[in-house]
């Protein structure tokens, strides 16, 4: 059973209210607090108990995983192995995610490594939110590996999410794409405080008519630090194009470090970056409609974080 | 209304500091008072400094008799004194209807926002979903901005050169926007433009040229004069 902290936890990260339905794992202080299965999606617990396997069935439509994580003891640090087998031709939502709640003086860490293996012609939609909440002196620390392996065809869509509470991140992300696959990720952050986040994304592109977006949308504030560092390899006759868009405020730093490899004459790889700080003129246009200009501060970050 | 006495302002130049208005005093009760004159005149700094966006050197500044001189923008817009930009702002991340929302002062529906919309000639179906950056164009930008002023519906709206890179959209539907933002919320309106249509409906014409108050009448009075070329005329001699 969850308690109410946990709850509200799961509420941030997986915008549950209760039980979700579909398949669905939920971890606790590194327990197991509630799982379900359905005919089309198994989750087994790994036999050395360092995660689990999600396994999708071939041709599974409209179904859901939820596997959010909760952390509402200080001092727990855990790593766990959680492998995604996405059968061919199915199409499917899954949730992640991790909450912590760190209201002691030791730090509190989560290391998720989720290896996703989409199977031919597959679809996947992602979704993994990262919060953290508490005001102990014990650092709230997430270090998330992912790593995405795409056959013939396949298509994943990630939205990964940190807008608060998380003190260290170290967010990396390997991606290995066959002929026809695609792989769009699309990244929003919020650093404040002495916070510090690092996303390390390499995506390998393999196969003709392979393609990517990674695209990160970044907010650093007070004395955060933030690193970006995305680097395409072009090996086929593909496509990919990669963006980091950052407001920096404060005494915060953004570095941000696209890079493209292209190893063969047909692929066409774009990188972008931009950072700076709030326009001035935005933030008069929006007191002219009778926000303080701190209130007008928020409209634009939280829309520019949308 | 408004009442603004001896205001001055002077920028930065080469040569020291350069006077953009020398002593300007005027009383604007009219429901649609032009503002027109030759470029460089003084007049956007002149709508700038009622909004608040420029600090004058000296003078007041009466809004329904309340002195707002030393006021930020933010409360001169609570007290209702509303912009439209000659050159919109983009945002990246915000929608058409965020911004509608935001300037009416509340949550507006989809069909809210729709109405102000389509009162700009824009299909609501198109726009209210989209992000106000660069994805937009100029003129659309332009037609956002001025939805945006009939769904805040202020009791003073300044408008600097609306008529500025609208495309593809006729002044006559510009106009009828003026029309109806008088005749619905009894908003006067201030509107600096060089266009001779806009000048023709406005209720009484203000010439700034070199930083002062050349001219100041009704339309029917002096616009045969400035269609003449009489006002550059006397800036030669």
């Amino acid at each position: 059973m969850l308690n109410e902290i946990q709850k509200q936890i799961l509420k941030e990260v997986a915008d549950l209210h209760g039980v979700p339905a579909g398949a669905y794992n939920i971890r606790a202080n590194g327990e197991s607090a509630g799982r379900n299965t359905t005919a089309n999606i198994d989750i087994v617990t790994k036999e050395d108990g360092s995660g689990i396997d999600i396994n999708i069935r071939p041709g599974t439509k409209n179904e859901s995983v939820h596997i959010p994580v909760v952390l509402s003891e200080s001092g727990l640090c855990e790593v766990v192995y959680n492998d995604f087998y996405v059968g061919e031709d199915s199409d499917v939502v899954i949730v992640a995610g991790c909450g912590i709640h760190n209201t002691g003086s030791e730090d509190s860490r989560h290391d998720g490594v989720h290896t996703f293996h989409i199977g031919k012609n597959a679809r996947i939609k992602y979704v993994e939110k990262h919060y953290g909440e508490g005001d102990g002196m014990g650092k709230r620390i997430l270090n998330p590996v992912t790593e995405i392996y795409l056959e013939e065809g396949a298509y994943a869509e990630m939205e990964m999410v940190q807008i608060k509470g998380v003190d260290s991140t170290v967010r990396t992300t390997k991606a290995v794409l066959a002929a026809g696959a695609t792989l769009l990720v699309h990244e929003r952050l919020m650093t404040h405080g002495e916070q510090t986040a690092v996303s390390d994304y390499v995506t390998e592109l393999n196969g003709d008519g392979a393609s990517t977006d990674i695209v990160s949308r970044s907010v650093a504030r007070d004395r955060s630090v933030q690193h970006f560092n995305s680097r395409i390899v072009g090996n086929a006759a593909c496509s990919g194009h990669t963006a980091c868009d950052a407001i920096i405020m404060d005494e915060a730093k953004v570095i941000a470090v696209p890079a493209l490899d292209a190893n063969n004459v047909n692929a066409a790889l774009i990188h972008e970056a931009a950072i700076g700080k709030i326009a001035g003129e935005q933030l008069i246009k929006l007191m002219t409609l009778g926000l303080t200009e701190q209130e007008a501060e928020e409209k634009i970050v939280a829309g520019f974080l949308k | 209304m408004l009442e603004l006495q001896n205001i001055c302002f002077s920028a930065p130049s080469d040569e020291g500091r350069r006077l953009i208005l020398d002593n300007v005093s005027l009383q604007i009760d009219e429901g649609f008072t032009a503002i027109t004159g030759p470029n460089g005149s003084g007049k956007s700094t002149l709508a700038r400094i009622i909004m608040g966006m420029v600090t004058p050197d000296s003078g007041r500044i009466l809004f329904n008799g309340e002195d707002i001189t030393d006021m930020g923008i933010t409360e001169r817009a609570q007290r209702g004194i509303a912009f439209a930009f000659q050159q919109p702002v983009r945002f990246k991340g915000l929608t058409v209807r965020d911004l509608i929302s935001l300037a009416a002062g509340r949550n507006m529906s989809v069909s809210e926002t729709c109405e102000s919309l389509s009162e700009v000639g824009l299909c609501a179906r198109d726009y209210v979903d989209r992000e106000v950056d660069t994805t937009l164009s100029g003129g659309e930008l332009k037609r956002i901005e001025i939805a945006m002023t009939i769904a805040r519906g202020a009791a003073l709206t300044l408008f600097d050169e609306p008529e500025a890179g609208i495309d593809l959209w006729s002044f006559s539907s510009l106009i009828k926007v003026f029309e109806r933002m008088r005749e619905r919320c009894g908003g006067k309106l201030i509107v600096i433009s060089h266009q001779e249509r806009i000048l023709d409906i406005a209720d009484r014409i203000i010439v700034i040229a070199d930083g002062k108050v050349s001219r100041d009448g009704s339309a029917q009075a002096l616009l045969p004069e400035l269609l003449s070329g009489a006002v550059a005329c006397e800036k030669l001699q």
